[in-house]
């Protein structure tokens, strides 16, 4: 009953190649790379460990660096991940755009942390 | 004035009452949650206008597990207190809670698709928002197959007794296992995560869908006490023509 894997689950669970799964994490900041043909090369990173995706399609609006994310895939031998489908994830907190965006209250966090 | 409200009548008398307050009470605190959900709510700093989904998703999210919590607790205290218009009661309220659930699943669809880019996805929150759903549909059919028959009524009551685990598991569930769909914004550890300038409408907006499952709930179960009340005056009439037609010994 897993949904997605974060980088840490990912590396200890080491999916065969053949399996599909999803990867669950923050995209870091600085690591999006993009070429032509729509393929995208970023790294997904749970604080603790990090994945490099290869992906090429269409993205959702809400996906960026620092933003969640959910990608769908396969778990390569290299140890890097190559996704089928990006699923964007964000957290909870709502509120009006501000001049800095400076976060407010809102643990910006992957789990809902702090959730009663 | 002293209204008994746990026998038919006295329900029916308060219902007589207050339902007009009930309706009025519903349609003013909608048209006050419209206007600040359209004119007064800032967009979202990520999702622009499309937060504005939020402000009917979530009330009916919350409506759909409460009434399955009120379910339970007229179905238990109709155990307890051996009254079979409790049951009734519990009866009367499931669609309403349906439908609820039916619509925090699509406006989350349509919210889905283009924030995360999913339709839907059978993470643990989403998939136990269907269980819940499938669990009124249960409940429903089986109530209306044999109308108010008790022996059904209470069937069905034992049945949404066992379905209530699900409630906490649904609020758990971005918690308990790594979900797409996003954690608790209101009822958190640190406190909501959502602005006041969002959250005031949108506690409004619950308060004016609560009002919509009370009215609704008084009105169908007015409805059903006037069907049993003329099921009865039938089965008197079927019985006292029977008492006229001679018996030739």
């Amino acid at each position: 009953m897993v949904f997605y894997y974060t980088t840490t689950e990912m590396l200890l669970k080491a999916p065969r190649e053949t399996e599909k799964v999803r990867l669950g994490g923050m995209v870091k900041s600085q690591s999006l790379k993009k070429y032509d043909d729509q393929r995208i090369e970023f790294i997904v990173s749970d604080f603790v460990e990090e994945i490099k995706v290869f992906y090429r399609g269409s993205l959702p609006d809400l996906f960026r660096e620092g933003q969640g994310v959910v990608a769908e895939g396969y778990y390569l031998s290299s140890g890097d991940f190559k996704a089928n489908t990006i699923l964007a994830k964000h957290d909870e907190t709502y509120r009006p755009p501000t001049i800095n965006d400076n976060g407010f209250k809102g643990s910006n966090s992957i789990n809902g942390g702090g959730a009663q | 004035m002293k209204f008994n409200m746990v026998t038919a009548k006295g329900f029916q008398r308060w219902i007589g009452w207050g339902l007009p307050y009930l309706a009025a009470l519903t349609v003013l605190m909608t048209a006050i949650g419209l206007y600040l959900v359209f004119f007064q709510t800032p967009s979202d700093y990520q999702q622009k206008e499309t937060v504005r989904i939020m402000f009917v998703h979530v009330p009916s999210a919350w409506l759909a597990l409460g009434i399955y919590a009120g379910m339970g607790v007229l179905n238990l205290m109709g155990f307890v207190w051996r009254s079979p218009l409790l049951f009734l009661s519990a009866r009367a309220i499931a669609p309403i809670g349906f439908v609820f659930t039916l619509i925090c699943i699509a406006t989350g669809m349509l919210w889905g698709k283009p924030m995360w880019g999913a339709w839907w996805v059978w993470d643990a929150r989403l998939t136990s928002v269907a269980i819940l759903g499938f669990l009124y549909a249960v409940y429903m059919l089986l109530t209306h197959t044999y109308g108010s028959n008790e022996a059904s009524l209470k069937v069905g009551a034992i049945i949404s007794l066992i379905g209530c685990i699900n409630l906490p598991i649904i609020k758990f569930s971005v918690n308990w296992w790594n979900t797409l769909h996003q954690g608790a914004s209101v009822i958190r550890m640190d406190g909501p995560s959502i602005h006041p300038s969002m959250l005031i409408p949108l506690l409004i907006m619950a308060a004016a869908f609560s009002m919509w499952a009370l009215t609704l709930s008084c009105l169908r179960i007015q409805g059903f006490l006037w069907e049993q009340r003329l099921q009865s005056k039938r089965l008197r009439q079927i019985i006292n023509s029977m008492r006229e037609v001679p018996s030739y010994v």
